[in-house]
């Protein structure tokens, strides 16, 4: 059993934690994720970790309650526990003084990014990072991302806050305001719709681009093969080749469509729950 | 074998589901003996001096005194005398393919069929644990500190040796849930999860501490294990859990399996509940499943418990060369289980939505004997055909876990991504460290891990004694 320590609500939808699991904290590194399970009868979700404190021996998550299981998690507060939390699984992100990197997080892919481009700052790399989201209230960590790089360009898809446009456009715009021989290192972390777009855009500047995968997943630990996209033509693992692979390599229609296998069960675990939940508790 | 004795030539028959029944239930299949039924069986045994079975037991269960015991009811003293050589009886006389074991060299079995060595023990096992399990003695505690990494069968037999010998074990298990293969592979309905959980829960009672959710490599390395956390020895029972695919076209279209996912899903995470328990699973109207082992028989029969219409075993060989255990073949057939035999997809085809609509197979004929000295199959140029299934389980086997051996100082590993140890102790490269199970042989059979982590347990106990000394 973990502990929740303190939770955050950023949003109605998107939500921080800080969890007890100091065997995790001692030896997690940016760019890695855990896997847990809420309760009993409850599935095994992957989320990245957002932010760990080796001395505290604590785990930050930020989700975003996009079905049954998050919205479960989402309804535990501080003082509650998680039933089964394990990590740090993945393969830590490469770092390395690469020169200037764009850090890009869309939406709940603000959370991911941030240790990276904490991690990249500190090896020295001159980070500029863009986020964004749909709307304002859906826009978090503003400040901690400014903490951590160099530049920050805040953006909005609806124009709710500093600007109207997606991340993939302030991208656009930066390389070419900036030239594309001046960025070493695209890095993207958010919903698939989002990597995809950015690496279509570095893609026509020939800039590297790292995406952090997001595909459906069960132990986390290679043994099952759930998770696995094509890359490069070649068959890997998310969990154990990845989260991190060469965005322009990936083969993002088989990735889409695999997300998509169980949306019907998804949905209708998400009817049955909510269902339930209108006669007391919820949020 | 002096006094004369009448020989029933066949075994007392157990009693098992009706197929038409079970096939809609993941209840388990097999019933097991009465008390009546079990003391029957008992006595066809011949009590041989030579005791020809005993040779074929990997764990060296004393089989003709426990039969004797279980004929003259003595069901405590027979449950007894197989748990001094037998950590999970339980577990393996429903899973153990006994009649390359045990039953093979059973002297009735030359003319009749052996004794049901299998099914007794089993009977014995679940007669204890209808009871509440009795306690076992535990030797002083010797201030000895092991860490055995996974919690199958290897894992868990060297553990319970090693408490039982007052060694401080500790046992990191990735999962969730400790138990290995045994939770998340073998189906409920050949292995009841309960009956796993009371096994292992008698061996919590040992003192054995099983810590979950622990993947070694991550959290922490086996040299850390060592060097921080001061444990003396290491035991390494990961498994081959790793899924080999078939590496052809179409394999990532949706509704491509590897079985561990399918098993993992429906076993471990319960998906045959959805959506009272949270994990799906979908299956389609016609499955085909690849290979033709023990983990081929489960998928296939687990998906027509999902409600398939149709469930195929797709088999490049032929019925003879199956490795799956004879019991389960019988059970698979009687439950309606299709096979297509020497035949084996080349590409999988997806529909416009990237779902599998067909297999595009070619049929084989047999070749000359390969190292495993069975006949190697060999494709018959322009025999393709189309396979339509809408679901594709891949049960080609597994390999051995990588993470350990990867980040493991100082450990050979094998071709195979195996780890090499000394199979008369189970030693590796590495001093201290020792392994045992599948991840050593490759995918293998419960009672061959559990026979490892016995004599792994036993030169662990060896070493911490000559250093103590
Ligand atoms: C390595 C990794 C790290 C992740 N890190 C985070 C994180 O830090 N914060 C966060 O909010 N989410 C993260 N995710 C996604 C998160 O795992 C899913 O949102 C979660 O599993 C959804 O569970 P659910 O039961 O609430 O929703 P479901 O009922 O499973 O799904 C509801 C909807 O979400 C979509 N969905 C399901 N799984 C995913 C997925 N893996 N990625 C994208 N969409 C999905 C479904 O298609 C469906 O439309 C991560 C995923 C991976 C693989
Ligand atoms: C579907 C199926 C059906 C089978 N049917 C039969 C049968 O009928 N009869 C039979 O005799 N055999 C059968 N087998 C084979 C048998 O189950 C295995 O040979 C046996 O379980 C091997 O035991 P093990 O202890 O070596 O490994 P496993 O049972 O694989 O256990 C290894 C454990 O280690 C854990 N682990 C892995 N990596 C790590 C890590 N880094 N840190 C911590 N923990 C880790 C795993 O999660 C797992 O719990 C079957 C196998 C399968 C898959
Ligand atoms: S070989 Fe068969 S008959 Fe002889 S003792 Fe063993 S079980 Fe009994
Ligand atoms: S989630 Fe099972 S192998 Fe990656």
């Amino acid at each position: 059993m973990f502990k929740i320590l303190e939770k955050e609500v950023f949003s109605p939808v998107i939500k921080k934690m800080v969890v007890e699991a100091p065997r995790v904290a001692r030896r997690c590194q940016a760019g890695q994720f855990v896997i847990l399970r809420v309760q009993e009868n409850g599935e095994r979700i992957p989320l990245t970790i957002a932010d760990f404190d080796r001395e505290k021996g604590t785990i930050t998550i930020v989700f975003q309650e996009v079905g049954k299981t998050t919205k479960l998690l989402g309804t535990l507060n501080a003082g509650d526990y998680i039933l089964d939390f394990v990590g740090p699984l993945g393969t830590p992100s490469h770092i390395e003084n690469f020169g200037t990197v764009v850090c890009v997080g869309g939406g709940v892919g603000i959370a991911p990014v941030f240790p990276i481009a904490r991690a990249l700052k500190e090896a020295g790399n001159y980070v500029i990072s863009i986020i964004g989201a749909r709307t304002k209230e859906l826009l978090f960590w503003e400040d901690r991302m400014r903490e951590v790089s160099d530049e920050l360009l805040v953006t909005t898809d609806d124009g709710s806050y500093v600007r109207k446009g997606f991340v993939t456009d302030v991208l656009k715009e930066l390389i070419e305001q900036r030239g594309k021989e001046n960025i070493n290192l695209v890095l993207a972390i958010g919903p698939q719709p989002m990597m995809r777009a950015c690496c279509k855009v570095t893609g026509e500047y020939g800039i590297k681009t790292i995406v952090s995968l997001n595909s459906l997943m069960v132990d986390g630990t290679g043994m099952c093969g759930c998770c696995r996209v094509t890359v490069g033509g070649q068959t890997r693992f998310v969990c154990v080749d990845g989260p991190e692979f060469d965005g322009h390599q990936v083969d993002w229609d088989i990735l889409a469509r695999r997300s998509a296998t169980f949306r019907q069960e998804e949905q209708r675990a998400l009817e049955l729950y909510t269902g339930q939940c209108k006669c007391g508790g919820g949020n | 074998m002096a006094e004369k004795k009448e020989i029933i030539p066949k075994k007392h028959p157990m009693p098992v589901q009706d197929p038409r029944e079970r096939i809609r239930n993941f209840n388990e299949v097999a019933l097991g003996y009465d008390e009546e039924t079990a003391v029957a069986e008992a006595k066809r045994c011949l009590q041989c001096k030579k005791e020809p079975c005993r040779q074929g037991c990997p764990v060296e269960v004393d089989i003709p005194a426990f039969i004797r015991m279980v004929a003259e009811r003595d069901f405590e003293g027979a449950i007894k005398k197989i748990k001094e050589k037998n950590a999970l009886p339980a577990v393996c006389g429903r899973v153990c393919p006994q009649e390359n074991q045990c039953e093979k060299y059973c002297t009735l079995g030359k003319k009749h069929e052996p004794v049901a060595i299998g099914r007794l023990e089993r009977f014995c096992a679940d007669w204890e644990l209808a009871r509440g399990v009795f306690p076992q003695e535990v030797a002083p505690p010797t201030g000895f500190k092991v860490a055995v990494v996974g919690s199958g069968p290897a894992g868990l037999t060297c553990a319970a040796d090693l408490a039982k010998l007052g060694h401080k074990v500790t046992v990191f298990e990735a999962l969730h849930v400790p138990g290995g293969v045994l939770m998340y592979g073998i189906p409920e309905f050949r292995l009841p999860k309960r009956v796993v959980q009371a096994e292992i829960d008698n061996l919590r009672n040992l003192g054995v501490e099983i810590v979950t959710n622990a993947v070694v490599g991550k959290f922490a390395t086996v040299d850390e294990l060592m060097e921080e956390e001061g444990y003396d020895a290491v035991f390494i029972g990961t498994g081959a859990g790793l899924p080999y695919f078939m590496n052809i076209p179409g394999e990532n279209s949706c509704g491509v399996y590897s079985a561990n996912e399918f098993l993992t899903r429906v076993n471990l995470m319960k998906a045959y509940l959805f959506p009272a328990w949270d994990t799906p699973i979908k299956v389609g109207r016609k499955v085909a499943v690849i290979g033709g082992g023990n983990v081929a028989m489960d998928a296939a029969r687990t998906a027509l418990r999902l409600g398939a219409e149709e469930s195929w075993i797709v088999y490049r060989r032929t019925e003879k060369e199956m490795p799956a255990r004879h019991e389960e073949v019988e059970n698979a057939k009687e439950e309606g289980i299709k096979f297509a035999f020497l035949t084996n997809p080349v590409r999988i085809l997806a529909d416009e939505h990237g779902w599998v609509k067909g297999m595009e197979c070619l049929r084989y004929e047999l070749g000359e004997p390969d190292e495993s000295g069975r006949r190697r199959p060999v494709p018959i140029p322009g025999s393709e055909f189309i396979m339509e299934v809408d679901t594709v389980v891949v049960a080609i086997g597994q390999a051995p876990n990588p993470l350990v051996p990867r980040t493991t100082r100082g450990l050979e590993i094998g071709k195979k991504g195996n780890i090499v140890a000394d199979p008369a102790t189970g030693a590796t490269s590495k001093p201290g460290v020792f392994a045992g199970g599948d991840v050593v042989t490759g995918a293998a059979t419960v009672i061959l891990a559990m026979g490892a982590g016995r004599i792994a347990a036993r030169s662990i106990h060896a070493y911490l004694m000559s250093k103590k000394a």
